[in-house]
């Protein structure tokens, strides 16, 4: 049968970024899928030769926004682990609210855009409307909606008050209450299933052999979170993963909504168990030599941060790898074999961001 | 650094991982930094149930290092994105996109090594 080559983006309804893939179809099936990326390639990883290593949180909050919150906490706990820095507890505390209140928003976005993705319009509406409580929770208590820039090298600078808290507890249980609303559209509903169960099967042993991380690894029957390394503040609250094993959009999909609730129990958790004391440690020196690796969980996934000082504010190297850096290879094994119809499902149920990717 | 780390050689790389993988560990990613003048470092960072394990290699820049994108095919992106920011050759590379996965064919300048000059593609 003849080839037909079917190029997908860089410019795509449904993809908020670009990123090009090279479809080779026989008939409406994909047999194979060539990435191509640069579309966005910022070379941040090399502004730490000329940023030093406070004013390089800025620049990793813009790495992405969905996920800035959490870049700023795996680069901070990166340079406190570098520099021997014990953060207060009520810092630590902190920054679990803000990353979770941000992986919320992440999902919720997602949610959205997958729904949109299908053409179910209303409940994309639904899922952004939920979305907007999350939002305004991060403005009324950083300033910003997306990037709350709160981590600073030794703690964060922003607090909550008790006004803030209770008024944060009460828009979470509405915001649960909207999301369950949710629950039997977006998990059982016949027009959903049609579009995303059976579709973009990822086995358990592809995800774990191509590198998956996140949701896609954890929809493919993978309980592996970051999360449970216990890192900062998740040290001092019960968490449990959410994964699913069906491996296809459907699973990914619901591990993402399931971790919504999740994130808002704790969030809970994060705000009962929060301490009284310092937002911040004073921080003198400069990182001295050496390396750290570390990892946190982002809404996409684990990322991961290795760093290497010199004793100089500026570190000798940086590196960032994202969750959907690793998604790529495991999107790349799901298409072949999937119609063209399907593959702008599958290629938003990795929840792409491309400016992560590509930094 | 949190984790054990390895070292390895051009020799013993492939077999290196080669065994991580029989050991069921997943390919993290792998991180690059300059160890000397024209000698870049290399971490393959791996992870099994939370735990890290790291190899280390240390080569030459103007040599080609053995692609482990064989034994482990995410590792396609990141050895091509090396290929791009320290201009390092990979041998056995199973999709080459000969230093063109972020730069643009005019670009003269190895984004991550100083004072570099490498010619635009034609």
């Amino acid at each position: 049968m003849a080839t037909t080559v079917i190029p997908f983006g860089p410019q795509h309804p449904v993809l908020p970024e670009p990123i090009h893939l090279t479809l080779k179809l026989e008939d409406e099936i994909v047999k194979e899928a060539i990435p191509a990326l640069g579309y966005v390639h910022r070379g941040l990883e090399k502004l730490a030769d000329i940023r030093d290593y406070h004013q390089m949180i800025q620049v990793v909050e813009r790495v992405c926004g969905i996920c800035s919150m959490i870049h700023g906490v795996c680069y901070s706990q990166g340079i406190e682990e570098l520099m021997k820095i014990e953060i207060p507890k009520r810092a630590e505390m902190l920054r679990v609210i803000w990353s979770e209140l941000h992986r919320m928003h992440s999902h919720l976005l997602w949610l959205g855009l997958f729904a949109d993705a299908f053409g179910f319009e209303s409940l994309f509406m639904q899922f952004w409307k939920v979305r907007e409580r999350i939002m305004d929770i991060n403005e009324a208590t950083t300033g910003s909606r997306v990037i709350v820039s709160v981590n600073i090298i030794g703690g964060v600078r922003a607090d909550l008050s008790p006004d803030q808290i209770r008024w944060i507890l009460s828009e979470l249980d509405i915001a649960e209450k909207e999301i369950k609303a949710m629950q039997d559209t977006i998990m059982n509903d016949y027009t959903v299933k049609s579009r995303t169960c059976g579709i973009g099967v990822l086995t358990k042993e592809q995800a774990h052999e191509l590198g998956a991380a996140g949701p896609m690894l954890r929809g493919s029957g993978v309980a592996q979170d970051m999360r449970m390394l216990g890192y900062g503040g998740y040290s001092e609250i019960d968490f449990e993963p959410v994964f699913e094993t069906a491996g296809d959009c459907w699973a990914r999909s619901t591990v993402r909504f399931r971790e919504t609730l999740a994130s808002i129990d704790l969030v809970r958790q994060a705000i009962s168990k929060l301490p009284e004391g310092e937002l911040s440690v004073k921080v003198k020196g400069n990182p001295p030599e050496g390396e750290v690796y570390t990892r946190v969980e982002q809404p996409r996934g684990e990322c991961m941060y290795y760093l290497k000082g010199n004793g100089t504010k500026h570190l000798d190297r940086l590196r960032i790898r994202t969750p959907t850096f690793a998604n790529v290879p495991p999107l790349l094994a799901t298409l072949p074999g999937c119609e063209l119809a399907d593959v702008p499902v599958i290629v938003l149920s990795i929840d792409p961001c491309i400016s992560c990717t590509e930094r | 650094m949190q984790g054990k780390v390895i070292d390895v050689t051009l020799d013993t790389v492939v077999g290196e991982v080669m065994n991580m993988k029989n050991d069921g560990q997943r390919l993290v990613t792998f991180s690059t930094y300059q160890e000397a003048e024209k000698k870049i470092g290399i971490l393959y960072h791996f992870d099994k149930d939370l735990e890290a394990t790291h190899l280390r290699l240390v080569a030459d820049m103007d040599k080609p290092i053995p692609s482990v994108s064989g034994v482990y095919f995410a590792a396609l992106l990141v050895e091509n994105e090396i290929r791009d920011q320290w201009d390092v050759k990979f041998d056995g590379l199973v999709l080459d996109f000969n230093r063109s996965l972020y730069l643009d064919p005019e670009v003269t300048q190895v984004p991550l090594v100083s004072n570099v000059k490498i010619e635009p593609k034609k």
